[in-house]
Parts: C-alpha cells; sequence; structure tokens
C-alpha cells in the first residue's frame, strides 16, 4: 500500500511510446502548431525608456516637499512626518525664520535641513497623511538607480519644488 | 589573340560572380542571426532586438564589431595551429559549396545564345562535390575541438564527428533515390527538370515525386547543420559551450558564423533539389512577358525566397522542439532514418525499372 500525502499526485504515463509517437513528426506538427500560435500574441514586454506602464491613480513614489501660492516652503519642521514614518528615514533640523526671510518660509520656524533616506523608505506614505502643513507629497515617480548609498540620502535641495518662475 | 580575351572575360565573369555570391552569403548569413534573434523573441511573446537602429537592423554590424574588438585568446596548452585551422576550415567549407548552386537561369540574348551562367561551377557531378565538402566541414569543428585541449570540446569533437557519419548515410541513401529519377549528379540538370510546376501530367517538382526523400533528407540536414534539436555538440547543459568552449573573438565568431552560412546553403539545397530552385509557376508565360534579365532576377528571388522560407523554417523548429538525448539521435540515425531511406530507395528503382518495361 502506497501512502499519499495529497490527493493531486498524477500518475506519471510510462507506457513505451505509441507508433505515431515514435514518428515524431505528428508531435512536430504540434509543438510547431503552438510556437507559430504565438507570433499573433500580444508582446508582454514594452519598450522601457520610450514607454513605461501607467501607475495607478494613488502609486506612491519619490517624495516632493511643496511650496505655497506665493512660493514659499510651507514645511514647519514639525517632525511629524519623521515620527510617522515607520522605517525612520526621515531626518531634519530645524531653524528660526530671521527678518527679511518672509518671502522664502510661511511659517516662523523651517527646515534646515531635510533628508530622506531612499533605501529606508518604504514608500507607505504615512508621512504625507501626517503633515498637518501640506508639505510633504508622494509622486508618481521613483527613485533613480544609484551606485553610491549616498546618492539615495535625498537632500532638502532634491526633494523640494523647483521655484516657480516669477 | 582571341581565346585570351574570351578566357579574360569569363575570368572576369566567374570573378564578379563569386564575390558577389561570397559577399550575398556573408549578408545573409549576418541577418540570419538577427532574424534568429527576432524569430525567438517573436516566438516567445519578446521584442527582440531593438536598440541598434530601425528595428534592431545594425545588431548584426555591432555583434560584429564586439567580436573583432575582442581579445584573442589562445590557450596555452593548445595545439596553436590546429587551434587556428578549425574556425578556419569550418568557415572554408561553409562558403565552398556555394560554387554548384545554380542561382538562376541563364541570362540569355534575344538568340538564345547564353551570355552569362548564373553558376560558377556547371560540374556534372555538383551533389557529390556538394556531399565531399559538407562531410569536410565536420572537420573544421573536430580539429579546433581536439585541438583546444578541454575535455568539453573532445567530447562535442566526438558528438559532432559521430553524428555526422550516422546521418550522412542516410541523407545519402535518400539523395540516391533522387538521383535515380533524375538520371543527373548536375544541380544545374536536376533544376532544369524541375522547370515550372505542372509538366502535363504531374507536379514537376521533386519534393512531389520523392517526399520520403525530402523528409529524411530534411531531418539529416538539421543534423549535419549541429542544430536544434540535434545540437548536440553544444549541449550548453552538458557540455558549457561544446567545441567552442575555449574560443575567442573572432575565432568563435567563425564558428557562429558557419553555422549561419551552412543553415543558408543548405536551405539553397534543399529548396534547388526538392522545391524546383528556380523554376516557379507559369514561369514560360512571365518569361515570354518580361525581358530577359528580369526574368532572371526574378528567378534569382524566387530561389532566394525559397531559402528564406526554409531558413525560417530551420529557425521556428530550433525554438520549438528540445534537443534529442543522444542514443535517442543514434536510435532516429540508425534505426529509422537508414531503413527509411533504403526502402525508399528500392521502392523508386522497383518503380523506375517498372516504368521502363
Amino acid at each position: 500500500m502506497s501512502i499519499t500525502i495529497t490527493d493531486r499526485a498524477k500518475k506519471v504515463d510510462r507506457r513505451p511510446l505509441s507508433f505515431t509517437e515514435r514518428l515524431y513528426l505528428p508531435g512536430i506538427m504540434k509543438g510547431l502548431k503552438i510556437t507559430l500560435g504565438h507570433m499573433f500574441h500580444k508582446t508582454a514586454t514594452i519598450n522601457y525608456p520610450e514607454e513605461t506602464r501607467p501607475f495607478s491613480e494613488n502609486f506612491r513614489g519619490l517624495h516632493i516637499l511643496n511650496r505655497d501660492e506665493q512660493g514659499r516652503e510651507r514645511c514647519t519642521a514639525c517632525g511629524l512626518c519623521a515620527l510617522s514614518c515607520p522605517a525612520e528615514a526621515i531626518t531634519m533640523e530645524s531653524a528660526e525664520r530671521q527678518k527679511g526671510e518672509e518671502h522664502l518660509y510661511r511659517e516662523e520656524k523651517y527646515a534646515a535641513k531635510y533628508e530622506i533616506n531612499m533605501l529606508r523608505c518604504i514608500f507607505c506614505g504615512l508621512c504625507e497623511e501626517a503633515c498637518p502643513k501640506d508639505a510633504i507629497y508622494l509622486t508618481q515617480t521613483f527613485a533613480p538607480a544609484n551606485y553610491q548609498r549616498k546618492g539615495f540620502i535625498y537632500k532638502k535641495e532634491d526633494l523640494l519644488i523647483p521655484q516657480k518662475a516669477q | 589573340m582571341f581565346a585570351l580575351a574570351i578566357t579574360f572575360s569569363l575570368i572576369l565573369e566567374k570573378v564578379i560572380l563569386i564575390s558577389v555570391i561570397l559577399g550575398g552569403s556573408l549578408g545573409i548569413a549576418m541577418y540570419s542571426t538577427w532574424a534568429e534573434r527576432k524569430v525567438a523573441a517573436i516566438m516567445q511573446d519578446r521584442r527582440g532586438p531593438n536598440r541598434a537602429g530601425p528595428f534592431g537592423l545594425f545588431q548584426p554590424l555591432a555583434d560584429g564589431l564586439k567580436l573583432f574588438m575582442k581579445e584573442e585568446i589562445i590557450p596555452a596548452f593548445s595545439s596553436k595551429f590546429l587551434f587556428i585551422l578549425g574556425p578556419s576550415l569550418a568557415m572554408l567549407t561553409a562558403l565552398m559549396t556555394s560554387a554548384v548552386i545554380p542561382w538562376g537561369p541563364d541570362i540569355k540574348d534575344q538568340a538564345g545564345n547564353i551570355l552569362i551562367n548564373l553558376q560558377v561551377a556547371d560540374i556534372n557531378i555538383g551533389i557529390l562535390f556538394v556531399f565531399g565538402v559538407v562531410s569536410l566541414g565536420v572537420y573544421g569543428i573536430m580539429l579546433g575541438a581536439w585541438a583546444s585541449n578541454n575535455k568539453y570540446s573532445l567530447l562535442s569533437g566526438l558528438r559532432a564527428a559521430s553524428q555526422a557519419i550516422s546521418y550522412e548515410l542516410a541523407m545519402g541513401i535518400s539523395l540516391i533515390a533522387l538521383v535515380m529519377m533524375t538520371g543527373s549528379l548536375s544541380l544545374k540538370e536536376i533544376v532544369e527538370q524541375q522547370h515550372g510546376f505542372w509538366d502535363g501530367n504531374y507536379f514537376s517538382w521533386n519534393v512531389f515525386k520523392q517526399p520520403l526523400a525530402f523528409i529524411i533528407f530534411l531531418v539529416c540536414s538539421f543534423a549535419e547543420l549541429n542544430r536544434a534539436p540535434f545540437d548536440l555538440s553544444e549541449c550548453e547543459s552538458e557540455l558549457i559551450g561544446g567545441y567552442h568552449t575555449e574560443f575567442s573573438s573572432m575565432k568563435l565568431g567563425f564558428y557562429l558564423f558557419a553555422e549561419y552560412i551552412n543553415m543558408f546553403i543548405t536551405s539553397i539545397i534543399l529548396s534547388t533539389l526538392f522545391f524546383g530552385g528556380y523554376n516557379f509557376p507559369f514561369m514560360d508565360q512571365v518569361q515570354a512577358a518580361v525581358p530577359p534579365l528580369l526574368f532572371t532576377i526574378i528567378g534569382i528571388a524566387v530561389l532566394l525566397g525559397k531559402a528564406v522560407m526554409f531558413i525560417l523554417f530551420i529557425m521556428f523548429v530550433r525554438w520549438t522542439i528540445p534537443r534529442f538525448r543522444y542514443d535517442q539521435l543514434m536510435n532516429l540515425g540508425w534505426k529509422s532514418l537508414i531503413p527509411l531511406a533504403l526502402i525508399n530507395m528500392l521502392v523508386t528503382g522497383a518503380v523506375i525499372l517498372g516504368f521502363q518495361f
């Protein structure tokens, strides 16, 4: 009596080849029909750098730091994003806004240094949800390849969206 | 003086013909590599080479350049002379077969005199010549394999040699039936006999008269080409790269290239022997309607078209069928194809004899 672990085991057909099977030609024809049929299938590959696959509506990619309508940085370096981050990818240092810098920073406190380690980041989007100032958003792009680890630590200059031309 | 002038013009004509044929076969072999990768890609729902130029058409040039630029390594423990002779011989024999192939109908003037014969050498033993050269081709593989002093290469060389010998038998016997029927060994004459498509009573192409010989010849030519499903001599999973494991740079290129040239020549020979060469249906009507030069060009195009179909077929087979096991290969050769070819020969002989009485 043989022991069976599952009921899905299939018995292998070990009968010797029949005459038509030993002729090979019908089998070859069958194979050719299948492979030739694939000539009319849609290719599964896309021409990557020229074409990209569309992301879903709520794709979470690289972060950006937002500006307000007058082009001032929204971030006030409250640290809620760093606190909410499960991967501990965000660090920042805050600084006080000086006189004459009102056109640069919206609040009286701003992030002098703001870094996200893209190797740590899990792109969960919790920073985006935690931010009370609508300063950080996740975009539809992803981090490009880099040769060095330090290339993946994105500084404030990398994250901040460019100043609109006045 | 007059005779000298004729000789000179003949030599010039042949030199031009030879250069065109060599250049043409090299070009077709080059684009066969591209076509093979495209065919493989299409069959596997991929895209294939498409970076170099439109549709990747410059890919063979890039590949050739890469092979030229690669470092040339000759192993210290190899037999140097034979190591270089191997790929050269493979390439030489691959190119030599094209000499006896009738590439198109003769170019004639209005009176019907032959001006240019589109065949480098119309020798009356064309088929024997092809067979001799093809059998020499295996020396290229054997010498290269043995000279590289590598176990895997040696095994591959042994396999290639025994496979070639086994399948040449069946191939030759299958052709004897054809030769008995045509009564000639000259390729030119065999082609002329297959004139048109319908000779009034029956199809004139040999494939309709000798279908079994065609199938045997086709299978054996796969084996002679060392291509899938009979590519045991370069079976990667067992023998690394087979006979070209130790080869690098353009010497490797020669081996790979010789395979594609052989493929082209085999396709040409298959279409010449069995599919009427440059003959096509309604060729008499076409000949009457168009100028002679255009007719010749149509004939060449028809032959090349048939060859391209065969090349594509060989590629389709490669990407469809898994490799044979070695004992299966030998069984198929010795126990199936040779008896079949012998029976075919006997039946053909009996039928010819019956017609004579």
